[in-house]
């Protein structure tokens, strides 16, 4: 789109990874045709996993031993505003951007005969999501990250309203208004900072920003309005099971997968390091409500009857551990968080994808309904049993990694933040194996339940590629750590450092 | 910087629309033709030679006082005049169809009015004098009642029009009288006259005061601000479709211009007592606005309360400048209201040609509900109407966000957290009602039986394309207009 400065010689990979998909959206939404799905989907896979290629050399090319900002693009965009294109990743935000165009392939392919309305409206919705949240990601100017932070909204909005289920219009709305109005009042907190930074909407240089405490304090709540709502943080979680269980099952996977990451992420690269001393002061609240998350909608996720409530309120838990993570400030917590945060991207996506599976045969999701799937499908429960082990925390499983990282930096934090937190290993165990017990085992419930197909390739083909990144995830979690573990301490080093 | 004391080449584009109005009216009148072609064919013509002498004016550096400072022409006014014809070209073009089907035709006198309209906007858009303000306000208002009259058969139209001119002579008449009151304290009516008696510190402070408060009464009228916003939905709703988008669209523009003119380079001085009552304005009308347009079921009435919220922005902008004088705080004040009026201007235009293409002939596109499944009827228009109405509701990366987003750093600017957070709260509240369009546009299915979108001219739909891309274009880069408005308003504040 833009010219870089600096980065001049090389190729813009970042400003690919964001355009490429938004690109390819617009060409689905014009080429494609509701007569006929397949040409649309065909070319709604293929810009997919360009749009997933082009983010590889992000990977390839990292250089592990800075914390600097790599891939820099820098240039300037609304002059009368000192408002850059400015890109660039480190450590922390590499792997969301890998994740996010990783999920769209997956999401592209589960759409694949489960849409039949409508299909070049809903691919392109999904293509041009993966590019805004890559921006999201990727922008290091405040306005550019506010930009693409609300303007993921529209999609998501249209995704749930178009393709939703029977209450539709109200997940969808309570969705848009929720977000929207945290991310407001984080306009107001940019629009300060830049005044008070003398006319910079560089995220770079609020970093080094000096604040008073009574500033900080605003401008740490104004965020944590925008980006606890997108966590979700109890109290202001409940938006989220109703978008998950109403949208259709890319929807979801895109929504816990990635969506809900976009306000951890702010957290780590907003809040934290421009406000570090109210967030330290803050910590406790924060702590808090993360254990509550974990305990509470633990519990509140043991009771649902409806298996995709029952996964929204365990990714709110599981996002809880993640905030629990960011807001104990030592390594284990961060890393751990960041761990929790790629691994639940997994491990959410699949659990949604598998119910999807499962909704697609018998068009309910009520646990009631199920029974003795196993019976009739054994290579999906080989699958549904793995996920739900992941989704539980167990050993080799992506999610254990992350879980564990997070108490481990909680027990050094404080014994007793640390038991609370573990507690959370019994509850998703017991929410997630209970679900399984009801869904895949005993006898067959009934003749729907009989009647059920096994996995298509092209479902096998999907989950396959979930559960050798869940599983290469919890055996071998290095290559993750490796990457963000500068940019981590060099968060945590400036997060030390009060700004008063 | 006087030029001469008649110089004609400034007032150039006035000259030409008034003799080409009266052109037109004459052979319109010789003419039988029941389309009007002729009088549609000379008008944009004329719209478009217009655009070519203003542009050739601001690019020349026309600038200067002329008839004794009764008219001025400076960069800001020659970029209002061309947003104004390009506004009115617009309007001419998305409303052929439409007046044509509704025999509003008849007379002729529709081109001939709506330029007469136009020519009243550019002598306020000029104004360097209490005299040309309210000669050219009449002009346009007189014109405008006449057009909303237009449908005599038609009962809610006449109501409209004796609403709009009931109120809106009473808005002229405490303009008036703000202006005497004026006259009286400084016994002067020019502008900067006006500006330098009242800097001396020499004038009785009552008259001055009383003044001020009735001329802004009547802007507050004329730009629709609550608690003077009563005529704003009667008459968006009960006026023809191509009507309202003349009264929504450019006299705007030129309100806008006299307040500024008035308030800015009139009583700069006396900042410190219009502008809180320009946030009471501003704050009332972003509440009532944005309340009342959620309980709307007709789409042209939730537009006008729309209208009234954003003029909320507006006077919000307008009231953000700063108490000394401050050129630099003043440029980026004003200048990001001027940014917000036009961009504002730019989207109803879409939006209001929208509503007629959706309306045929016996039938008219006027609840939301009517846009039920448009998503399957056309998905371009449906498209549209997500980047309008997002706009509209200030997300980005459209040119709504942009200009709420200048809004808010004037007000931060001037030391205004509170307003700022206010604004923004409203903005969330009216989001409601923008994406409650998107919903019956997008996930609603059509009541039955599915009427297909009538084809329209290519002219309009090309203008119609280009309109709506803009809004998402202008969005995306809106660092140009965004210079040019701060750089106009900065020549004006400075000259």
């Amino acid at each position: 789109m833009m010219a870089s400065e600096m980065a001049s010689f090389s190729t813009p990979w970042l400003t690919l990874s964001i355009f490429v998909p938004i690109v390819c959206g617009l060409i689905v939404l014009a080429l494609g045709r509701d007569d006929r799905p397949g040409l649309t989907r065909s070319l709604s896979l293929f810009g997919a996993i360009i749009s997933f290629l082009v983010t590889i050399p992000l990977y390839l090319g990292f250089d592990s031993s800075t914390a600097a900002m790599q891939f820099v693009e820098k240039s300037i965009w609304i002059e009368a505003f000192a408002v850059y294109y400015h890109l660039g990743v480190d450590g922390i935000s590499v792997w969301f951007v890998l994740l996010t165009a990783f999920i769209t392939i997956i999401v592209v392919i589960a759409g694949w005969e489960v849409i039949t309305s409508r299909v070049s409206q809903y691919m392109a919705a999904f293509l041009i999501l993966s590019g805004l949240m890559i921006g999201v990601f990727a922008a290091l100017d405040g306005l550019l990250f506010y930009i693409f932070f609300e303007a993921t909204l529209i999609p998501m909005y249209i995704i749930v309203g178009v393709w939703g289920g029977p209450n539709r219009v109200y997940a969808a709305f309570k969705f848009f208004l929720y977000t929207l109005m945290g991310s407001l009042l984080t306009l107001v907190a940019f629009l300060y900072l830049w005044n008070a930074s003398g006319g910079s909407f560089d995220i770079l240089t609020w970093h080094t920003l000096p604040l008073d405490s009574t500033p900080q304090l605003f401008i740490f709540f104004a965020f944590l309005a925008a980006f606890a709502v997108k966590v979700p943080m109890w109290p202001v979680h409940t938006w989220l099971p109703d978008a998950h269980v109403e949208a259709p099952t890319g929807g979801s996977v895109v929504l816990a997968a990635i969506m809900l990451k976009l306000g951890a992420y702010g957290f780590l690269r907003l809040s934290l390091p421009i406000v570090p001393d109210a967030a330290a002061s803050m910590s406790g609240l924060i702590i808090a409500l993360s254990l509550i998350a974990v305990i509470y909608i633990g519990l509140v996720a043991l009771i649902q009857e409806d298996m995709k409530k029952l996964v929204a309120y365990s990714s709110i838990a599981h996002m809880g551990f993640v905030t629990l993570g960011l807001f104990i400030f030592n390594t284990a917590g961060v890393e751990g968080a960041i761990v929790q945060m790629v691994s639940h991207g997994f491990v959410s996506a699949a659990m949604f994808l598998c119910i999807g599976v499962l909704y697609d045969r018998m068009h309910t999701r009520d646990i009631s309904a199920y029974g003795g799937v196993v019976n009739t499908m054994p290579k999906f429960v080989t699958f549904f049993v793995l996920f739900s082990m992941a989704n539980a925390g167990l050993p080799a499983t992506s999610g254990f990694v992350g879980e564990f990282m997070v108490i481990m930096g909680a027990v050094e934090y404080n014994f007793w933040i640390g038991l609370l937190a573990a507690t959370a290993l019994i509850l998703g165990a017991a929410y997630s194996l209970w679900m399984v017990k009801r869904v895949a085992f005993g006898d067959s419930a009934n003749d729907h339940v009989r009647d059920l197909q096994d996995l298509s390739s092209r479902e096998f083909l999907m989950l396959s590629i979930m559960a050798i990144a869940v599983i290469f995830m919890g055996i071998y979690p290095k290559p993750f750590t490796d990457v963000m573990h500068v940019s981590v301490e060099a968060l945590l080093q400036h997060v030390s450092i009060s700004k008063l | 910087m006087m030029q001469s004391q008649f110089d004609f080449a400034l007032a150039a584009p006035e000259i030409i629309l008034l003799v080409l109005g009266l052109v037109i009216l004459v052979l319109d009148a010789l003419s039988q033709s029941p389309r009007r072609t002729l009088a549609y064919g000379l008008s944009l013509l004329t719209l478009g030679l217009l655009t070519a002498v203003s542009v050739w004016q601001l690019g020349a550096g026309m600038v200067g006082e002329t008839f004794s400072g009764l008219y001025v022409a400076d960069p800001f006014a020659h970029v209002l005049k061309i947003a104004s014809y390009i506004a009115v070209a617009l309007t001419l073009v998305y409303g052929r169809e439409y007046i044509q089907s509704r025999d509003m035709l008849r007379g002729g006198e529709f081109y001939v009015l709506v330029l007469f309209a136009l020519l009243g906007q550019m002598v306020m858009i000029s104004a360097g004098n209490f005299l040309t303000i309210y000669l050219g306000l009449e002009l346009m208002s007189l014109a405008l009642y006449a057009l909303v009259a237009m449908r005599r058969d038609h009962a809610q139209s006449t109501e409209a029009a004796m609403k709009y001119f009931v109120l809106g002579s009473l808005a002229s008449g405490f303009m008036l009288y703000g202006m005497s009151m004026m006259y009286g304290a400084t016994g002067n009516l020019d502008l900067k006259n006006i500006a330098d008696a009242v800097s001396s510190g020499q004038i009785d402070f009552l008259p001055l005061a009383f003044g001020v408060v009735f001329l802004v009464a009547g802007l507050a009228f004329k730009l629709g601000a609550v608690p003077f916003h009563m005529w704003v939905p009667d008459v968006y709703q009960g006026a023809p479709t191509a009507v309202t988008l003349v009264l929504a669209a450019a006299p705007k523009l030129a309100v806008f211009a006299i307040t500024v003119r008035m308030l800015v380079v009139g009583f700069g001085e006396l900042a410190v007592h219009w502008q809180p009552m320009l946030m009471i304005l501003g704050v009332l009308s972003l509440a009532i606005g944005n309340l009342t347009a959620i309980m709307q079921t007709n789409f042209k009435r939730m537009l006008a309360y729309s209208t009234i919220s954003h003029m909320g922005f507006v006077i919000l902008g307008l009231a953000s400048g700063a108490l000394d004088g401050d050129i630099q705080a003043n440029t980026s004040a004003y200048g990001s209201a001027l940014f917000y009026i036009l961009t504002y201007v730019l989207t109803t235009l879409a939006s209001f040609g929208l509503v007629m293409y959706l309306s045929r002939e016996g039938f008219e596109c006027e609840n939301i509900d009517d846009l039920k499944g448009l998503n399957r009827r056309s998905p371009w228009l449906a498209v549209m109407m997500l980047i309008l109405m997002c706009s509209l509701a200030g997300l980005p990366p459209l040119v709504g966000f942009d200009a709420k987003l200048l809004i808010l750093q004037a007000l931060l600017q001037s030391d205004r957290l509170w307003l700022a957070v206010v604004a923004v709260m409203f903005s969330l509240i009216g989001a409601f009602y923008y994406l409650r369009v998107i919903k019956v546009v997008y996930f609603d299915d059509s009541v039955e039986p599915v009427t297909p979108v009538p084809a329209m001219g290519v002219v309009s739909n090309g203008l119609m394309l280009i309109n709506g891309s803009l809004v998402l274009v202008l969005g995306l880069m809106p660092g140009p207009l965004m210079a040019l408005c701060l750089q106009v308003m900065h020549a004006t504040l400075s000259y």
